[in-house]
């Protein structure tokens, strides 16, 4: 039985989805990858001096296909290539069906028959409910929600003052 | 609102079935409350669709929720098909926030304040939980933390 209780943010896991400079804030998001809401943060953050650790919130009856979009970047992730995913699903939501992921992972140069059996496995499905569990216990309740991390300890960030940490 | 300790009040909510809920429907099982204000909108649905998520992790510790507006059951029913969830929705459309009244969570403005309640198979009130505001949408942490993780 999983432990939904509250908690804090957990602290980056060795799996975590990390890009930015080095010595840039620290910024963990909890989204999904069919969020209109989530499409402009990722827009806002572009460019900016920033570390952006990412978390799967996908809420299916919110975001019907964000689910699957969640899985199919672990399983990109898998190849080495979360970011590139990241970045193309965010590119264009209103395409986020099968074959649209497929087209995704062949564009991206990946392993398809692996990335079709890695995204409906049962470790992507643990991996995107693993995120989703720890922003249920942080207190997570829509996405975008973000949260500033300074060593170890994480402030929830409005987006409207996000400017301020993040210039 | 009505405070832990309480037994539950006397009562009746209406199921989309037309069958009555009552406070014997609390017998045997433990019941999460989910009052909330209106059908259709933006935060009732946040919450529904949050709530969804975590149905199995609740129904794993032995809890059944149900969601408590003073919508219609027709609306309801729309309302949670729309949504594509699952949780049972009780109606306290007539006589109008009757059950709210009870449990002290009807807003001035006539509808429920967005509002949680955990009643045992006893029948007592084990936690409530008020939002500061209709606007506020309570994490889902809140009732694992309650149910005694």
């Amino acid at each position: 039985m999983h432990r939904l209780g509250s908690a804090p943010v957990p602290e980056p896991w060795s799996d975590d989805h990390l890009r930015g400079a080095l010595g840039a804030p620290v910024v963990v998001q909890y989204a999904d990858f069919e969020c209109p809401f989530c499409a402009a943060l990722h827009e806002r953050l572009s460019g900016r001096r920033v570390q952006v650790l990412y978390r799967h919130f996908p809420v299916r009856s919110s975001h019907p296909r964000a689910w699957a979009a969640a899985c199919a970047s672990e399983a990109a992730a898998s190849q080495g290539r979360f970011w590139e995913m990241h970045d193309l699903l965010y590119a264009d939501q209103a395409r986020l069906e099968d074959p649209h992921l497929w087209r995704r992972a062949q564009d991206l140069g990946l392993d398809l028959e692996r990335f079709d059996h890695e995204r409906r496995s049962d470790e992507v499905r643990a991996r995107v409910r693993r995120d989703f569990e720890s922003g249920v216990r942080a207190g997570v309740v829509t996405t975008p929600t973000l949260f500033a991390l300074n060593r170890g300890e994480a402030q929830r960030v409005d987006t409207k003052t996000l400017d301020g940490l993040v210039p | 609102m009505i405070s832990a300790g309480a037994l539950a009040p006397e009562f009746t909510l209406k199921r989309g079935d037309g069958s009555d809920f009552t406070e014997r429907d609390f017998d045997g099982q433990t019941t999460v409350l989910v009052f909330y204000p209106f059908a259709f909108s933006s935060v009732c649905t946040d919450q529904l669709n949050l709530y969804q998520e975590v149905l199995d992790e609740l129904r794993a510790r032995g809890a059944t929720m149900y969601g408590v507006s003073c919508d219609a059951s027709y609306s309801q029913t729309a309302f949670r098909e729309q949504l594509g969830v699952t949780i049972e929705q009780l109606s306290d459309f007539e006589p109008k926030g009757e059950a709210c009244r009870a449990f002290g969570v009807y807003h001035p403005g006539g509808f429920p304040q967005r509002a949680l309640a955990i009643i045992g198979p006893d029948r007592v009130v084990k936690w409530t939980y008020q939002a500061p505001s209709p606007g506020d949408l309570p994490g889902v942490n809140l009732i694992f933390d309650a149910l005694g993780e």
